[in-house]
């Protein structure tokens, strides 16, 4: 976006998503619903702060790239695109249903905008690394390759041989942000499959590390500011985060990160999230 | 067949990996075409990729043993508009990253270039675990692929400039051993075309890569049994030029394929699909019978799994019993 808005209209923004994200879920029967509410702070911030594009002109030559890795979140995503002029936000209600542009997972060569098609989780960061690869080849590196990943996904060995490639060739246009909501399917990741220190892990294979409160539309802008400064290295942004975030009963509970709504459920979050958007805006004004 | 300019059999034969060919191959299409790139896991040297490398050595990536990161690195690369060309052997690309190869190159439909080498048992002392065998049939059931599988390094180096131009997935199986020189630089390929190497009458000898030799083999011992065998050579297993094999198969009305990989879902089976609907006909698939390779010198494994000329001829008279 090229004309900043102030912080405060970021959060409605991201509380807009929340709402959304409810309605999409609800009316198609299925899908995550704890990652995408979790991630509104980091979409708005991507969508209506960081990133370069044109949604009049999504294959723009100038553009950033954007990779969602953990494509089960993507239903913010396509809030986040809709509110951002990819499409009417009408169109969020096909969500999951047949002939529909917005798949359950996100596949590139359905919707323009979307930069690859992804689900099995793994191997959104080594296409980034591709993506800089080439980037660099063609001496195009003022252009940036975001990558928002999850937690769990770091179970999966490609990630890791993505992380020693990027950290070999030094992929400084590379900035990823790890959606850190300790929680997977099965439960919480520290129990399904300990990540243990990531920060660490992360630095080891020769990644500049930040850790923020990704519930923080600010911090999450100041990170990416902070990360483009960063010129030796790829950057990870381990973005700590609350499933669930916004609504009450879905806060933290892993139950949630494969579920939708049901029609009472989503009356119940939707007036929390409104509740929540009118202290937003009290809070501000 | 003239207009195939094949070398004559009865003469000297070069013989050549296959892979060699491959490697010439994308040295000139990296001449050609700037957007030309390669990676590879780990075996520079062994997939022929060295060529490339020496040459433009800002445009190859060394991936490591990292199968996964290989081909999604290259889906990477192919949506900035590169074409990539990403190498290991063929039991680890395609073998161990099958699914990277699925969503991010096929479903996404970007052209990435998967080279896998040293597919079948020819292979030889490296045993089993190193035999690709199910490639083939890995490849061929994902939408958008294109499968090649090249009879000679001559072959090999045109299907290689070839698939630099082509806009899909492709995927290019070589093999490790000398295989002898059939083709000449008149040779016609392109990709999805199916070639009538040997004209007869009698039964179609259906053949792709290394077998394809073999089958022309064949049609000599056959034609001393007074069987005239058409040979047709398939480079292309995926998209299958069904009115090539059609045209022969109503003409003879039996059929033998050839290939060294697993007959399950390979070459064979896909020959048997296209007939079951098309031009039922008496058949045999001449190929791995659900089984595992192991260690051996590449001859030894050749005739020991029946991967030869005197084999193709074998199942050649028992289609044609069938046919009586």
């Amino acid at each position: 976006m090229l004309q900043k808005l102030p912080i405060e209209q970021l959060d409605k923004i991201a509380n807009d998503i929340r709402e959304d994200i409810i309605k999409m879920l609800e009316h198609a029967g299925s899908g995550h619903s704890a990652g995408p509410l979790g991630l509104a702070d980091i979409f708005a911030a991507l969508y209506f702060d960081i990133l370069k594009y044109d949604p009049k002109k999504p294959d723009w030559n100038e553009r950033d790239l954007f990779l969602l890795s953990n494509g089960h979140c993507v239903p913010v995503q396509y809030a986040a695109m809709a509110r951002a002029g990819y499409f009417d936000r009408k169109e969020l209600m096909t969500l999951r249903q047949l002939g529909s542009r917005l798949q359950g997972h996100p596949e590139r060569t359905k919707l323009p905008g979307l930069e690859t098609t992804s689900g099995p989780l793994g191997s959104g960061l080594s296409q980034a690394c591709g993506m800089a690869l080439a980037l660099r080849m063609d001496k195009q590196q003022h252009r940036w390759v975001y990558v928002v990943m999850g937690d769990g996904e770091q179970d999966e060995g490609n990630v890791w041989e993505a992380a020693m490639l990027a950290g070999k060739y030094k992929l400084n246009n590379i900035i990823a942000i790890t959606d850190r909501n300790n929680i997977q399917i099965d439960g919480p990741t520290e129990t399904v499959m300990p990540l243990g220190d990531l920060k660490a892990k992360w630095q080891a294979f020769g990644w500049h590390v930040l850790e923020i409160n990704g519930n923080d539309v600010e911090a999450v802008i100041d990170a990416c500011a902070m990360g483009r400064a960063i010129q030796e290295q790829p950057v990870m942004i381990i973005a700590h985060t609350i499933p669930g975030k916004g609504v009450d009963f879905m806060e933290n509970d892993f139950h949630w990160h494969g579920s939708p709504p049901n029609h009472e459920q989503a009356v119940k979050a939707l007036h929390e999230l409104r509740t929540l958007g009118g202290k937003i805006r009290s809070e501000h004004e | 067949m003239s207009d195939m300019h094949l070398v004559d059999l009865n003469g000297k034969l070069e013989a050549e990996p296959i892979r060699k060919g491959f490697g010439r191959g994308l040295l000139a299409a990296g001449k050609l075409d700037v957007q030309v790139v390669a990676a590879c896991a780990d075996l520079t040297d062994s997939t022929q990729m060295n060529l490339f490398k020496a040459e433009f050595p800002d445009r190859f990536i060394e991936i490591g043993v990292a199968e996964q990161n290989l081909v999604t690195v290259g889906a990477g690369m192919a949506a900035m508009g590169k074409i990539p060309f990403v190498s290991s052997y063929a039991a680890f690309s395609p073998g161990r990253n099958w699914e990277q190869i699925r969503t991010t190159i096929c479903l996404n439909n970007r052209p990435v270039k998967v080279v896998g080498s040293h597919a079948g048992v020819s292979v030889g002392p490296d045993g089993a675990t190193h035999q690709m065998l199910e490639d083939i049939a890995l490849m061929r059931v994902l939408p958008n692929m294109v499968v090649i599988a090249p009879c000679d390094s001559v072959e090999a180096e045109k299907a290689t400039l070839a698939m630099a131009k082509d806009k899909r997935p492709n995927y290019l199986r070589l093999a490790r051993e000398a295989t002898p020189v059939i083709t000449t630089a008149d040779t016609p390929f392109e990709i999805g075309r199916a070639y009538v190497f040997e004209k007869g009458a009698d039964i179609s000898l259906i053949a792709t890569g290394t077998m394809t030799y073999q089958a022309l083999l064949a049609a000599e011992l056959l034609f001393k049994d007074g069987i005239e065998a058409e040979v047709i050579h398939v480079p292309t297993i995926k998209p299958l030029d069904a009115e090539t094999i059609l045209k022969s198969v109503r003409k003879t009305g039996a059929v033998v394929t050839a290939e060294e990989g697993q007959i399950i879902g390979g070459l064979g089976g896909a020959i048997a699909e296209l007939l079951a609907e098309e031009y039922p006909a008496p058949m045999k698939r001449v190929g791995m019978y659900d089984r595992f390779g192991e260690s051996g010198s590449p001859d030894e494994l050749l005739t020991h799994f029946g991967l030869d000329a005197k084999h193709i001829r074998l199942a050649a008279h028992a289609v044609l019993d069938k046919k009586r």
